[in-house]
C-alpha cells in the first residue's frame, strides 16, 4: 500500500539546512499494523507527515495504492487525506466548540458531506454513544482521543495514522485506546501506523520500525 | 444536512461564537448603511416633493416672459413680447391644447379702510386652465365677460385672507385703480414654491385695461408680461420650445448673432433640472455615508485577521481532515459577508427608523425606496467579500503542519 524508495525531507532553515528524512525506503502492505518508534527528532512525524500527504517530499518518490503522490497539488493531496486517511494525533485536536458528535462529523465534511447517523455509529464503536452531545472539555482525556478515533475512522478510511496516540493519556486509558485501534484494525482490516514511545504498544503490532537521525536503523517482526 | 448549507452553519458558529465581538464588528456596517439609507430618503423625498410641485403647476405648461433685447452690444430693458405674439404662437404651432397672456401692473386696491398696494394681474379666460388653477369657491370669469370686458377678480387664497379675513369676499366690490370690481372667485391655496398662485389677483385683461393703458410696441402690438401655454402631448415639449423659439425670434427680426429677447421655461424641463440637481446633491450625501461603510469594511478585515490568527489550529485540524484551499477559504468568506450581510439588515432597520422619524418632524419628507435598500445591502456584502478576501486567503494558505503545531 505504501511504498517509499530513498526518501529525504530538507526544510531550509534560514542559510542552513536541515536534513530531517535523509534516504527512507519503506514498504508497507495493505492491512499491516506497524509501529515507529524512534529517539525524538529522529524524523518520525516527519515521516507520518509525509505518509498522511500533510508535507511535500524534498527528494525520492512516494506512492501510495500505486499512485505516485510527490507531484500532486495540494488540492489532489488534500483529496487523498479526505478519502484515504484518517489522522489521530496526540493532542487529540478537536474542535472545542463543537459536540463529540459534530466533531465526528466533520470527519465526513470534506469526504463527501456530513451524515449524523454514521457519525453516530462511528461513536458508537468507540463506546461513546451516551456522550454525543459533550463538548470535548467536559471529556477526559482517554474519551477525547477516542472521539479523535471516531473522527479518523468515521469514512472508512483504508489508512489510519496515529502519531503518539496515548502519549498524553494515563496507562488505563491509553491500553484502552490501543485496544480500540488494534480490534479496528483486525475487525475492518485497516492499515494502520503509529508513531509510540511504549514499547508494550509497540509489540502489539506485527513490525516495529527503528528510526535514527533520518536513517530506518531497524525493522524487526513481531 | 444539505452539502451546500455546511459553510454557512460554520460561519454561523464562527460569528455566534464571539456575539459581542460579532456585534461590535458589524456596528460600523450598520451605521454605514443606516447613514446611506437616512440621507438618501431624506434626498429622494425632497426631490419627489419639489416634483410634485412642480406638477401641481401643470408638468405640460410653458411659460414665455419677456427678456432684455441686445442692440448693438447693448442690452436694453425694452419689453418686446405682444399679445399678437401669442396669437401668432396659437394659430403657426400644433400641440398646444390652450394658450393665454397676460399683464401684470401694480395698482392701488381699497376696501373698507384698507388701502394697499398690489400687483394686479390681466389675464384672457384660458388663463385658469392653462396655469392648472383650481377654485375654492366662485367661479372664474368665462370667455363673455372677457369680451364684455366685466369688472370682476378673482384672489388668490392669501390675498383673500388679508383683504377679508374670514368674511365672504364673495360678492364684495374692491376699488381698483379708477375702476370699482366685484369679486366672484377665490382660488385653491397650492403653497407652491415659485410665483405662487396664492399672492395673485386675477382679472379680465379687458377690465384691467380701463384703468391701465396696455403700453404698445413701435408695430403697435400690445405688450404683455408673459405669455403662457400647455402642450397636449408632454413628450413633444421639447420640440414645441424649439419651434416657439424660431417662430419668437422671426416674428421680433433677431439676426442669427443676437440672443433671444424672450425666455421661455417648460415645466417639463424645470422638472428635470431640479430633479437632476437633487439627485446629484443626493447622491453626494450618499457617497459622504458610503465612507463610513469603508470604514466598517476596513474593521471587518481586522477581526477577520485576528479571527484566523486565532483559529490556526482549526485550520490545521481541517486541513488534515482533508478540506482543501477552496474549503478553507470560502469558510472565512461566508463568515465575513454573513458578517457584513447581518450589518446591512440591520443598517436598513436602523436606517429606515430613522428616515420615519425625519419624516414624523413633518419639516422633510423622506422616502425608502427598494433601489436604495437593494443597493446598501448588496454594497454591505460586496464590502464582507471584499475585506475578507484577504484574512480568507491566508486562512486557506497556512501550512496544516505548522498550524496543527500553534497553540
Amino acid at each position: 500500500m505504501i511504498r517509499m524508495q530513498d526518501i529525504t525531507k530538507v526544510y531550509p532553515m534560514g542559510n542552513r539546512d536541515l536534513t530531517v528524512l535523509r534516504g527512507i525506503n519503506l514498504n508497507i502492505a495493505q492491512g499491516e499494523l506497524v509501529a515507529i518508534m524512534g529517539p525524538s527528532g529522529s524524523g518520525k512525524s516527519t515521516l507520518l507527515n509525509l505518509i498522511g500527504c500533510l508535507d511535500i517530499l524534498t527528494s525520492g518518490s512516494y506512492y501510495l495504492d500505486d499512485r505516485e503522490v510527490s507531484r500532486l497539488s495540494s488540492g489532489e493531496l488534500a483529496a487523498i487525506r479526505a478519502h484515504k486517511i484518517g489522522f489521530v494525533f496526540q493532542t487529540f485536536n478537536l474542535l472545542p466548540r463543537l459536540s463529540a458528535l459534530a466533531n465526528v462529523e466533520l470527519g465526513l465534511r470534506y469526504a463527501g458531506g456530513s451524515d449524523r447517523k454514521r457519525a453516530m455509529e462511528a461513536l458508537a464503536k468507540v463506546g461513546l454513544s451516551d456522550r454525543a452531545n459533550h463538548r470535548p472539555t467536559e471529556l477526559s482525556g482517554g474519551e477525547q482521543q477516542r472521539v479523535a478515533i471516531a473522527r479518523a475512522l468515521v469514512k472508512n478510511p483504508p489508512l489510519i495514522l496515529a502519531d503518539e496516540p496515548t502519549g498524553n493519556l494515563d496507562s488505563h486509558s491509553g491500553a484502552e485506546i490501543i485496544s480500540i485501534l488494534t480490534s479496528l484494525h483486525a475487525e475492518q482490516g485497516i492499515t494502520l501506523l503509529t508513531i509510540t514511545h511504549d514499547t508494550n504498544i509497540a509489540h502489539h503490532c506485527q513490525r516495529i520500525i527503528h528510526l535514527k537521525d533520518g536513517q530506518v536503523v531497524l525493522e524487526e517482526r513481531v | 444536512m444539505k452539502k451546500w448549507l455546511e459553510p454557512f452553519s460554520t460561519a454561523w458558529v464562527g460569528v455566534a461564537t464571539h456575539k459581542l465581538r460579532s456585534f461590535l464588528t458589524i456596528l460600523g456596517i450598520v451605521i454605514g448603511v443606516a447613514a446611506v439609507i437616512a440621507l438618501m430618503s431624506i434626498g429622494r423625498g425632497a426631490e419627489a416633493q419639489i416634483i410634485s410641485n412642480i406638477e401641481s403647476m401643470g408638468s405640460g405648461l410653458v411659460t414665455i416672459s419677456p427678456g432684455a433685447r441686445t442692440f448693438g452690444g447693448v442690452k436694453s430693458a425694452v419689453n418686446t413680447l405682444t399679445m399678437e405674439d401669442g396669437e401668432a404662437i396659437a394659430g403657426q404651432i400644433d400641440n398646444i391644447s390652450a394658450i393665454s397672456s397676460s399683464y401684470s401692473s401694480s395698482l392701488q386696491l381699497v376696501v373698507g379702510a384698507q388701502n394697499m398696494r398690489a400687483q394686479v394681474t390681466g389675464v384672457t379666460p384660458e388663463y385658469m386652465s392653462v396655469n392648472n388653477l383650481e377654485l375654492a369657491d366662485g367661479t372664474f370669469f368665462a370667455e363673455y365677460d372677457y369680451q364684455r370686458g366685466v369688472k370682476v377678480v378673482v384672489l388668490g387664497s392669501n390675498v383673500k385672507e388679508t383683504l377679508f379675513g374670514d368674511t365672504n369676499p364673495i360678492g364684495q366690490q374692491i376699488r381698483m385703480g379708477k375702476i370699482i370690481v366685484r369679486v366672484i372667485g377665490i382660488l385653491e391655496s397650492k403653497g407652491a414654491m415659485w410665483g405662487s398662485s396664492d399672492d395673485a389677483i386675477y382679472v379680465p385683461l379687458t377690465a384691467m385695461q380701463q384703468t391701465v393703458a396696455q403700453p404698445r410696441t413701435a408695430q403697435g402690438e400690445r405688450l404683455v408680461s408673459s405669455i403662457s401655454l400647455t402642450v397636449s402631448d408632454e413628450e413633444q415639449a421639447d420640440y414645441v420650445v424649439t419651434e416657439i423659439t424660431s417662430l419668437l425670434r422671426t416674428r421680433h427680426q433677431l439676426g442669427p448673432n443676437v440672443d433671444d429677447d424672450f425666455n421661455i421655461m417648460s415645466m417639463e424641463e424645470l422638472a428635470e433640472t431640479v430633479s437632476e440637481a437633487i439627485g446629484t446633491m443626493t447622491l453626494l450625501l450618499g457617497a459622504i455615508a458610503a465612507i463610513s461603510l469603508l470604514v466598517g469594511g476596513i474593521g471587518v478585515m481586522n477581526i477577520m485577521l485576528v479571527s484566523v490568527l486565532e483559529r490556526t489550529r482549526e485550520i490545521g485540524i481541517r486541513k488534515a481532515l482533508g478540506a482543501r484551499e477552496r474549503d478553507i477559504w470560502t469558510q472565512f468568506l461566508i463568515e465575513a459577508a454573513f458578517l457584513t450581510f447581518a450589518g446591512g439588515i440591520i443598517g436598513v432597520i436602523v436606517g429606515w427608523a430613522v428616515s420615519y422619524m425625519v419624516s414624523a418632524t413633518g419639516f422633510i419628507t423622506t422616502l425608502v425606496t427598494a433601489d436604495i435598500v437593494i443597493l446598501a445591502v448588496s454594497v454591505s456584502v460586496g464590502i464582507g467579500l471584499f475585506f475578507g478576501f484577504y484574512p480568507a486567503w491566508n486562512a486557506s494558505h497556512l501550512n496544516p503542519i505548522e498550524a496543527l503545531r500553534s497553540e
